[in-house]
């Protein structure tokens, strides 16, 4: 039988499969569609030091395999968070994950230190939302911003930090870097591509911001190149994600070095995608005689 | 009770009128049974086909005697194309049910719909009238109306407007209905119906429910791609509705 742990930052998770933030809300909505058992983490809806309404307008716009989503960082607050909605992650049976954006460094830093105080596994620092004009895809593009933003967070909570980063970076190996150096436990990319559409009949971008975020499955061939290229410079773990939505999909970013995957956008086009592909990825381990994800990580590094 | 994921298998797909079509499916019993304004996402295609996301459609009508769930919808994209494209002994992915319902409330109520947004409106009915009221049935529809003989099994009475004029009264429903007459309204169709009726009630201070729509990802409350705005702040039409109190966007 195949060995589905894998280690993450120093924490076991029984799988390599997480949900990732902003598709899966806080893990309880699913808990009657997924056997949450089978999930390593579940990162939890992005969130800000205040609550936040989010984008006006449009939100959601499908597009050949893809979806751009202008949410907005919608969610209470970390403290609303900790208060109301941690207790119930912390009962899911997986690995719990705090998805934290922010808009001055000051609030990446206060939210931090509030998450630092609770049970919650993980803490990824999202510098990666394109859908806020200053809600980390600010630090997200340059990487000497992403430098400090990093630094100053890695001083407020000593909880395992996985930066998630932007396609959307001038130079994505060079921000990987930097925020290594900062202290990043982890990265996982990619976030999402800035992308737009444009409304015919209203001659109008269809989004208020205009820009917006592509995800799902037309972005993944572009994400699994850009895990590649991290991978090969960075010494600690990396989380892929970008458009998975099958097991053999994993195994390509497992096998391009990426320690554990996130699953995101397909958890709408099959709301048990994330136990499937933990699923097949046992599978594919069993027919192959594969016992352990270790053997086959970075197996396609050339 | 959570939404849960099975697969159903159709046991009918029947048009109504142009473009209207009621899907009838074996519901799983293993599953939490539906309620009036209830909803599930529902998608007759791959995961990996178009379109990517699956179809919010409300509960029409659901029999647990039968184990028939029903699905009144219109053709009006690719996923709607795909759902009517089904046939007896197909297999549908449902995800559901999902959102709050409608409270059964009232002794006397009004039952006020327009076009497609009648279909939440037929299990509605029938919970109502179990529940003892007297339920009234107003319907508008562009031209050509649809269901009506469902409608009128379950109701004490049924009015009918069409913007043609083909059947019933020559205008808007909002013109038949006299909320002053009703301890509770219930709406659901075009937004600007919808408004109207809320309003029309509110003024009166007749208690009045809302069903809304919005185009959605999950429906579970999980993307917050449906987001809308109320005098509550922020609310999701997935998990804090689709019913809402009139008051909450148009007090």
């Amino acid at each position: 039988m195949a060995d589905l742990r894998v280690n993450l930052c120093g924490k076991t998770l029984q799988s390599p499969v997480i949900a990732a933030s902003g598709t899966f809300g806080f893990g309880v909505e699913y808990e009657n569609i997924v056997d949450l058992k089978k999930l390593g983490a579940v990162s939890g809806k992005g969130l800000t030091l205040e609550g936040k309404y989010g984008n006006e307008g449009e939100r959601l716009w499908e597009t050949p395999s893809g979806l751009i989503n202008s949410i907005g960082l919608q969610n209470p607050g970390v403290q609303h968070f900790i208060d109301n909605e941690l207790p119930q992650m912390l009962q899911l049976g997986c690995a719990s994950m705090a998805n934290l954006g922010g808009s001055t460094i000051e609030t990446y830093e206060e939210g931090a230190r509030l998450l630092d105080k609770t049970d919650i596994d993980f803490i990824e620092l999202n510098i990666s939302c394109p859908n806020v004009k200053a809600g980390g895809i600010a630090y997200g593009v340059k990487a000497e911003s992403a430098r400090e933003v990093v630094s100053r967070v890695r001083k407020c909570t000593s909880k395992p930090m996985i930066v998630k980063l932007s396609p959307n970076a001038e130079n994505i190996v060079e921000m990987a870097l930097a925020c290594e150096e900062a202290g990043a436990d982890g990265l996982s990319l990619v976030n999402t591509f800035q992308a737009m559409a444009i409304d015919l009949e209203k001659r109008r971008p269809v989004f208020h911001n205009v820009f917006a975020g592509l995800s799902g499955p037309a972005i993944r061939p572009i994400a699994l190149r850009m895990v590649y290229q991290v991978c090969g410079a960075v010494k600690v773990p990396v989380v892929g994600l970008g458009g998975i939505a099958t097991a053999r999909d994993a195994l390509e970013f497992i096998m391009a070095g990426a320690t554990a995957v996130q699953v995101g956008t397909a958890n709408f086009m099959d709301p048990k995608a994330c136990e499937k592909i933990a699923d097949g990825i046992a599978g594919w381990m069993d027919a192959h005689g594969v016992k352990t994800l270790d053997e086959i990580r970075g197996a396609a590094r050339v | 009770m959570r939404a849960a994921n099975c697969e159903v298998v159709v046991l009918r797909n029947e048009k109504q009128a142009e473009n209207i079509l009621l899907l009838t499916a074996l519901w799983d019993a293993s599953t939490p049974a539906p309620k009036a304004g209830q909803f599930y996402m529902l998608r007759a295609w791959g995961a990996d086909e178009a379109p990517l996301l699956s179809r919010p459609i409300s509960l029409h009508s659901f029999d647990p005697e039968l184990r028939e769930i029903s699905f009144l919808y219109e053709v009006k994209g690719t996923g709607t194309e795909k759902l009517a494209a089904l046939g007896t002994g197909d297999h549908l992915q449902l995800t559901g049910p999902a959102g709050n319902g409608f409270p059964i409330e009232g002794k006397k109520v009004a039952l006020a719909g327009g076009g497609i947004g009648t279909a939440p409106l037929l299990q509605l009915a029938k919970e109502l009238k179990n529940a003892g009221a007297e339920v009234h049935f107003f319907a508008g529809f562009r031209d050509e109306p649809y269901r009506l003989a469902a409608f009128a099994a379950v109701c004490d009475n049924v009015q009918i407007a069409t913007d043609t004029g083909r059947v019933g009264h020559h205008g808007f429903v909002t013109d038949l209905l006299d909320p002053e007459q009703f301890d509770v309204v219930y709406t659901c169709g075009p937004e600007i119906m919808m408004e109207k009726v809320a309003r029309m009630c509110l003024a009166k201070g007749v208690r009045v429910y809302v069903s809304k729509e919005a185009k959605m990802a999950c429906g579970l409350g999980a993307c917050l791609g449906c987001t809308c705005k109320s005098k509550n702040g922020g609310v999701s039409v997935c998990k804090d509705g689709p019913v809402f109190e009139g008051s909450v966007f148009y007090g």
